[in-house]
């Protein structure tokens, strides 16, 4: 047998990683249990890179009974663990533990079935968020919610983050488009949730599932609802002279009684950051974009694009286009899936925001944002589901240089605390993860934070699954609070410290 | 802070100092749901009412526990707007807390979502009288667990909700219901192939050899369905006031005492358990009449389903058969320890749900 060691760990740490993989080799095949740092270090960090820690040991389960065995191994050896799936979340949720396991998932990649007479599919947590609806397609169906990661990311971290998309206005969230989930609880017992029916008896245990970030149990097969796809979709995108004008245009949409497919907007900044890299013609001399979709029956749609384009043009709209055919939607979208990697190119890194405003504020953040540009020295553009007030600024920064680094958190904080203030929350679908735990204590008091750890502790009593993360404990928050009215408080702030 | 918010901080404090249960009661409209509650006294939420905040182009409405529902949909309704889990009211007075802890939903869910699809945040009162405030007004909120849709049809077992935010939607432009004669077989398999086609439809329901359709949305889009679904339009107002009397039960079908609700997988072939009603595309079916709880629990559980003594005929059969679909033990396990943690001395609703929750 290979002597499961690893150079380069201290020899309390080492024994330790000996111990376990000694343990987990008894449960899983050998080539399911990875250590040797060259095998461990692709899974340093998730889509957050800002995040990086070696995991003491990685386990690639096959089965769901070998997932029990594990979780109840590492509980009678008190190892922390951490699930992760493709690990293109953004808020380091799948950020691994130095202790602990991570449980990668990425061999439950099997689409169960896929029943299009009652319109669902039954998968497993690592298949592919589009890869579903590519095998619902011949049905003429699909799954809804669709993340601009959706080619990469997988349902499972879908189901622990309750992700988004830009579709969601109409037609909802992951927790809204997922019917039932098993769950592996940290004891190793099966948990059943939800149903092919549309209710379960007792409390709604799926929806704290949904979002929970890894913190109550590891899915190990999910029951998604397939829609019929809509018989023609078309896009409007229009320009306007401020982001007050394209908000108030999204607010007139609203109050029409529209429900678009979907709602984005863009400022400047993002138009001329993604122009380059997709060539969708986008207007370089606006000062905002909106992309308004449309979806239905032929019939349907003429007729809502047709109120679409006379309200976007009352509210001042300076270049109004409506997509053609279905590649020129597909050209309009591109450019509002592609921000992320467009902001790659002009930057040599670049940090996501994800608060959620209520709308009606988005003029007051957004030259919030303006501001904090100067105060941190630091560009942002901004992208926003606009339809459902969830903002995505992107600060772009050099990660080379560790003062930008330290601005760049502090302006997304400052952010963050911003969209609480206004009456919103730090995360409308990235989650909270290891990024945004500080600024928990500023959305939620210590009797909620109590909550939450209950509702934690009745799931994991032992703590050790992803520990640290998503929900701050009572020191954190104390730590955090005297950070915040240091950094406020402190005299000559001009002047280097530390 | 408002006098009636510490009056109830407080009662629901001595209660838990002295380990005395509380009966949550918002209109006393759906009083019969659920198992009967051995309480020390009522905690009446119903003064406790007031819309605090509409947004109709934030699609948001925030209001208080005992904010009659009719006031509601009344404000709703004045700018096209409407609660699209169309909820019942079953009699005057029904409140809006009341619709949020029991969860239950009309005609629309099946198209439209269930309750917890739409709670957007709420202020719950706690056992130890503490005010605690979960979720939000925005559509999007993934920070903490999601304690809103928790509490929403958790019948009061969690906490006495204080208020709540609702995510509302536009009234559709247009309306048409339809009728056609067939047999439940039919009428099942029919049901669900409209469901995977893009069509309009926002309700259905077969009984007695008819099945009434309800197709919602643009004119355009209504029309295209008419002429590709035939069947016999009813009347506009008939139609209404029939969907009324199905998500109010006033429907002679549903009047009933001793009434079995099964939640199915909507596939599910006819169970032959007797007289039954159908709704949203075949997952919602209502038998009536004196049927053994063990066969409808036992055919429901077999079908992948659950069902529900929705209203027993009497407190007597309401305990020996229970209410609410027995859960499995590791699903019991962790409800036992989540009462526990928010409620561990069993102030809220003792055994409304379940006899040890």
């Amino acid at each position: 047998m290979n002597a499961p060691t690893e150079i380069g760990l201290d020899p309390i740490a080492a024994e330790r990683q000996v111990e376990v993989v000694q343990a987990l080799r008894a449960v899983l095949p050998n080539y399911c249990v990875l250590f040797r740092e060259e095998d461990t270090r692709p899974y340093e960090c998730d889509g957050l890179s800002l995040f990086r820690q070696l995991p003491m040991v990685v386990v690639l389960p096959e089965t769901e009974e070998q997932v029990r065995q594990v979780l109840r191994l590492c509980k009678r050896m008190g190892v922390p663990v951490v699930a992760r799936g493709a690990g293109t979340g953004l808020s380091g949720g799948a950020t691994p533990h130095a202790e602990g396991v991570l449980l990668g998932l990425a061999k439950f990649n099997r689409i169960v079935h896929v029943d299009p007479e009652a319109r669902l599919a039954v998968v497993q947590p690592g298949v592919r968020n589009l890869a579903i609806s590519e095998a619902a397609a011949p049905h003429g169906l699909y799954y809804a919610p669709d993340p601009s990661s959706q080619i990469a990311c997988t349902i499972g971290g879908n189901v622990a983050e309750n992700s988004g998309g830009v579709h969601c206005l109409k037609y909802g969230l992951t927790v809204h488009n997922v019917l039932a989930a098993r769950v592996v609880t940290m004891d190793g017992e099966v948990l059943e949730l939800g149903s092919s029916a549309l209710d379960e008896p007792g409390l709604d245990l799926l929806s704290i599932i949904i979002g929970s970030e890894g913190m109550l149990g590891i899915v190990t097969e999910v029951t998604v609802k397939l829609i019929p796809r809509p018989a023609v979709a078309r896009v409007v995108m229009a320009s306007f002279a401020s982001v007050e004008a394209a908000g108030d245009a999204v607010a007139r949409v609203i109050a029409a009684g529209i429900i678009p497919a979907g709602l984005e907007m863009m400022d400047r900044r993002a138009v001329h950051m993604v122009e380059p890299f997709v060539c969708a013609g986008y207007d370089l001399d606006a000062e905002a974009i909106l992309l308004c979709e449309s979806d239905g029956t032929e019939e349907e749609v003429a007729d809502e694009i047709c109120r679409i384009e006379a309200l976007f043009a009352q509210c001042g709209a300076t270049r109004l286009q409506v997509s053609g055919s279905e590649a020129e939607r597909l050209l309009f979208w591109a450019g509002r899936k592609n921000a992320f990697p467009a902001a790659g190119r002009i930057s040599p890194d670049y940090y996501c925001m994800d608060g959620t405003i209520p709308r009606r504020c988005l003029g007051r953040v957004l030259s919030a944002i303006a501001e904090m540009e100067h105060k941190y020295g630091l560009r942002c553009a901004n992208v926003f589901h606009a339809g459902d007030g969830n903002l995505h600024p992107l600060i772009l920064f050099d990660a080379n240089d560790i003062d930008e680094v330290e601005r760049a958190e502090q302006f997304g904080a400052e952010i963050l605390e911003l969209c609480v203030e206004v009456g919103g929350t730090i995360t409308g679908e990235h989650g909270v993860g290891a990024e945004k735990i500080d600024q928990m204590c500023v959305q939620f008091a210590r009797e909620e934070l109590d909550v939450f750890f209950g509702i934690k502790h009745a799931f994991d009593a032992t703590g050790l699954l992803n520990p640290g993360k998503a929900i701050p404990t009572l020191a954190r928050c104390n730590e955090y609070g005297r950070r915040h009215v240091h950094r406020d408080a402190i005299r000559f702030p001009e002047i280097p410290r530390f | 802070m408002d006098v009636l918010l510490s009056d109830l901080r407080a009662r629901v404090l001595m209660a838990h100092v002295g380990r005395k249960s509380l009966y949550i009661r918002g209109g006393g409209t759906k009083g019969f749901y659920g198992l009967p509650v051995d309480h020390d006294a009522v905690l009446d939420l119903s003064p406790y009412a007031g819309v605090i905040d509409y947004q109709p182009s934030e699609l948001v409405l925030s209001a208080r526990a005992g904010t009659p529902l009719a006031q509601v949909e009344e404000m709703l309704a004045e700018q096209g707007q409407m609660l699209a889990f169309e909820p019942p009211h079953f009699s005057a007075g029904a409140t809006l807390g009341g619709c949020i802890a029991t969860a239950l939903a009309g005609p629309r869910r099946a198209s439209a979502g269930s309750v917890g699809d739409f709670v957007l945040g709420v202020r719950l009162l706690d056992a130890q009288g503490r005010v605690l405030r979960f979720g939000g007004e925005v559509m999007k909120n993934v920070a903490g667990y999601d304690v809103s849709r928790l509490v929403a049809g958790s019948l009061g077992t969690l906490g006495a909700i204080l208020e709540v935010s609702l995510k509302v939607l536009p009234r559709p432009a247009c309306e048409t219901t339809l009728r056609f004669e067939m047999d439940e077989a039919t009428a099942l398999r029919r049901m669900n192939a409209w469901g995977g086609q893009a069509l309009p439809v926002s309700a259905t329901a077969w009984c007695g050899g008819c099945l009434t359709v309800r197709l919602s949305g643009a004119q355009a889009a209504i029309a295209a369905a008419r002429a590709a679904l035939g069947g016999e339009a009813l009347p506009d107002e008939e139609a209404q006031a029939w969907w009324r009397s199905l998500r109010d039960h006033t429907h002679p079908f549903l009047a009933v005492r001793s009434l079995w609700r099964l939640s199915l997988p909507s596939v599910t072939r006819p169970l032959g358990l007797g007289p039954t009603l159908i709704e949203w595309g075949g997952a919602q079916r209502w038998l009536s009449g004196p049927v053994p709880a063990q066969r409808v629990r036992q055919a429901a559980a077999l079908a992948g389903g659950h069902a529900t003594l929705f209203r027993a005929a009497s407190v007597d059969e309401a305990r020996a058969s229970g209410v609410f679909h027995p859960l499995s033990t590791p699903v019991a396990a962790i409800h036992r320890r989540l009462k526990n943690e928010f409620d561990p001395e069993g102030v809220f609703n003792p055994g409304r749900m379940y006899p040890d929750l």
